[in-house]
């Protein structure tokens, strides 16, 4: 790790960490992505799987900047894990992000509960500048904020911007460069709180300000970085019961007092407009889309409308994609060397890549949707609405954006019910969400809804129908598994759901692109490698067999008697086919055939289940590689492949109906996804809720799928 | 004037207060840290389609919260006498 303070890079150049804080809606994003623009990337905070945004700007020909996005919180007392990052961040000198200079980012139109904030960062005593955001919404008001006077009041510099037009940007870099003010006072007198315990701290562990010592006495069983040493514990723990403190009274009345100050400088900073009241434009807003029938019916509607425009929108990029990896594939096979390295690169690596990049329009516009429903504050309004309804669900409002985020990948949605503050609400988020059906089900429900369900022109069409029926079932799925879980979870804690709604705002162009590229670029190098890797795998073992069954079967088909009576095409498939049933691959496929095969599927399909389980997307990877063996020239896609094979008992087409709907159903309830399992452990700490989660989600699928085949067929 | 003493979640769609005191600490620590404080003016601004929850303006901007977590908050209105 390098070292926090300037750390200096070659000869004369100086690194800055820098790091934007802020409460949740205070637009600290978008100037985040203002300032760093496409030099930003997305990694994870050491041992924590809390999205770690970062970017690195050259201020000047010596000075480099490195800002970090840290997760928004309302105050230094963190009630949930994104919180105790940006907490730990901020106090812990010795953390790896620990900033050399802190950003404190504020809604300007909301200045008094942002100051909040700011007023705890003020006792930490670090360099810190102040940035007003939304200046623009201010002066929409007719309001004033005297800038001069703020900073002389607070004792910091104060910056004036509205980061969604840029304004303002410049004058940020430039006030980097310059020497950065550390508060020498303390904003609220802590010490008079707890004085005793408050100078005992101070003789056990070296504090930089009350507030530290007065933080360890509030934070103590989150704190491990003030002192590491056990003996030191043991006396803070000492010192905190002698001390017979009513912990939540301190800190209410340290909220309270810093309020009182805050009150005192809106009263001295703020110039109100004297207008007569009327009715704002998010007023008017809410009263349409949190109306009591109206509401429902344009959430249902805006949903719908999505995945529609979902269908219609990635159609066309998507063939493309298809049509370029079919002539890529063509010209390879006609320009290279015959041998085992172009196979290798044909059937393996081509096939796995254009099995990936193929979905990229799809998960493209899902994140596009879901971006522009945050950005504009609608999500939050949908957790207002539904909150009732999923408490008798046994979840909270604010399920409901881990639910919908599931729509686009469980591993975020599940990281984002971090903001739930109850555990027993949380967890039943976590168990459920990943029957919503993600985007790495989206093309495994294309391809086979483009093989069973036929087309209809025109932008209302029924494989659309279908596709937005099978996430209505993982929405339902959900519900009712949450239902059970809450008869079944015992808690005493209490729940609670107190969220800001922010004011309407128009979706930011820059703000929907960062999201697209964030998004598309995990799913390429975070899953694409794995299913790359996958696809590789499954091409030896599809192309190879155990002894020399290989040679047996070209002996077989090489007799003059078959030579004759056979055309070449028909021999080559002939060939192909038998060789896959006993390769590798096919031994697997054969050995869990029994017991998939009430549910209607064969060894091929098996495979494919087999590997789905690294990540759902596999299968059509898996379909591809088992399909492009059994044809000598690569000129159809995989969904054509699969539609012309006949099953050899009926002569009909082999994907039937009742076989398509059982593999649609499956791979909605199954928990094919080795990295969600991950995150849950990681998100709950205990191996029982992924296992669980596994297992009651299999049996949901096979009996769903049983049930559906037989049904059908 | 005298002031008469109810919880926030009894009051109507329109209906101003100040905050006074809180029932619960524990939930009166985030409505402290959200700007719900004691003197501060706190009006009901909608009621959420399904009776609950409820969305309150306070500190300057729209908050929403349960009606359970809303009765945790006292409030004082003006007594208008006829």
């Amino acid at each position: 790790m390098e070292a926090n303070k300037f750390a200096v890079n070659g000869s004369d150049k100086k690194s800055l960490k820098i790091a934007l804080v802020g409460n949740p809606n205070s637009g600290k994003t978008t100037l985040f992505n203002a300032l760093t623009g496409l030099s930003q990337k997305t990694g994870n905070f050491p041992g924590v799987t809390v999205d770690k945004k970062s970017g690195f700007i050259k201020l000047n020909n010596t000075v480099i900047a490195e800002f970090i996005d840290l997760p928004g919180t309302y105050s230094l007392y963190p009630k949930s894990l994104d919180e105790q990052v940006t907490y730990e961040v901020l106090c812990d000198k010795n953390n790896a992000d620990h900033p050399d200079i802190t950003i404190v980012v504020i809604d300007a139109s909301n200045l008094k509960r942002n100051l909040f904030l700011l007023s705890q960062i003020i006792d930490l005593k670090m360099p810190v500048i102040l940035v007003l955001n939304m200046m623009d919404l201010v002066e929409k008001e007719g309001d004033t904020i005297d800038n001069k006077k703020l900073s002389e009041i607070l004792g910091i510099k104060v910056i004036s911007i509205c980061a969604r037009n840029s304004s303002g940007i410049g004058e940020i870099k430039q006030a980097l460069l310059e020497p950065i003010v550390v508060p020498q006072y303390d904003f609220i007198d802590v010490k008079k709180l707890a004085p005793e315990a408050i100078s005992k701290i101070a003789e056990v562990v070296n504090v930089k300000s009350n507030f530290d010592a007065f933080q360890i006495i509030n934070n103590f069983h989150q704190l491990n970085f003030f002192s590491t040493r056990t003996e030191d514990k043991n006396k803070i723990a000492e010192i905190l019961t002698a001390s017979n403190l009513d912990f939540n009274s301190i800190q209410s009345q340290e909220t309270v007092e810093r309020y009182k100050k805050i009150n005192t400088i809106a009263k001295e900073c703020i110039t109100h407009k004297l207008k007569a009241k009327k009715e704002s434009f998010t007023h008017k807003l809410d009263n349409i889309l949190t109306h009591r029938v109206g509401g429902y019916v344009i959430f249902l509607g805006i949903l719908f409308l999505i995945f529609q425009t979902l269908f219609f929108l990635a159609a066309l990029p998507t063939e493309w994609i298809e049509n370029f990896f079919v002539s890529i594939t063509n010209y390879s096979s006609q320009h290279l060397p015959k041998g085992e390295l172009t196979d290798l690169f044909i059937n393996g690596v081509l096939a796995g890549l254009g099995g990936i990049v193929v979905f990229i329009p799809q998960i493209a516009l899902l994140f596009a949707f879901i971006a522009i429903l945050e950005d504009t504050g609608y999500m939050a309004r949908v957790s207002f609405i539904m909150d009732k309804l999923m408490r008798k669900f046994g979840l909270n409002g604010r399920s409901v954006i881990p639910l919908i985020s599931g729509v686009a990948c469980a591993i975020p949605a599940i990281m984002s019910t971090r903001t739930i503050g109850n555990r027993k609400e949380r967890i039943i988020t976590i168990m459920v969400t990943p029957l919503m059906s993600c985007s790495a089900r989206l093309p495994v429900y294309t391809l086979l809804i483009s093989l069973i369900v036929p087309k209809t022109s025109g932008f209302f069409n029924y494989q659309g129908l279908v596709l937005m029926s099978l996430y209505l079932i993982g929405f339902i799925a959900a519900i009712t598994a949450a239902f059970v879980m809450k008869r079944i979870i015992k808690s005493t804690e209490k729940s609670y759901f107190i969220m800001e709604l922010p004011v309407y705002r128009l979706p930011q162009l820059k703000t929907i692109g960062f999201t697209i590229l964030d998004k598309v670029k995990i799913f390429l190098f975070d899953a694409g490698k794995i299913i790359l890797a996958i696809s590789i795998i499954l091409w030896f073992l599809s192309s190879h067999a155990p002894g020399n069954r290989f040679a047996e079967i070209e002996k077989k088909y090489s007799t003059v008697e078959v030579l004759t009576t056979t055309s070449a095409s028909e021999l080559n498939y002939k060939i192909a086919s038998e060789k896959l049933g006993a390769s590798y691959a096919g031994i697997v496929g054969k050995a869990i055939e029994p017991v998939i095969a009430p549910l209607g599927f064969d060894w091929k399909i098996g495979i494919a289940l087999v590997t789905s389980f690294a990540a759902r997307e596999v299968f059509v990877g898996t379909m591809a590689t088992i399909y492009s063996l059994g044809d000598s020239n690569n000129t159809q896609t995989i969904g054509q492949k699969m539609s012309a094979e006949i099953n050899p008992k009926t002569g009909l087409p082999k994907f039937t109906v009742a076989i398509g709907f059982s593999l649609l159903l499956f791979y909605a309830f199954a928990m094919q996804c080795m990295s969600t399992l991950a995150v849950v452990y990681h998100e709950t700490r205990n191996w029982k809720w992924p296992v669980i989660q596994f297992l009651y989600m299999g049996a949901l699928a096979y009996i769903t799928s049983l049930f559906v085949y037989q049904l059908f067929s | 004037m005298s002031m008469l003493l109810k919880n926030l979640a009894q009051l109507k769609i329109g209906e101003k207060a100040v905050i006074s005191s809180f029932s619960d600490n524990h939930i009166a620590l985030r409505l402290l840290e959200m700007g719900c404080t004691p003197g501060e003016v706190i009006e009901i601004d909608r009621i959420a389609p399904l009776g609950d929850p409820i969305a309150v303006l306070v500190s300057g901007y729209l908050l929403s919260l349960r009606k359970a977590d809303a009765a945790t908050i006292m409030v004082s209105l003006p007594v208008v006498n006829n």
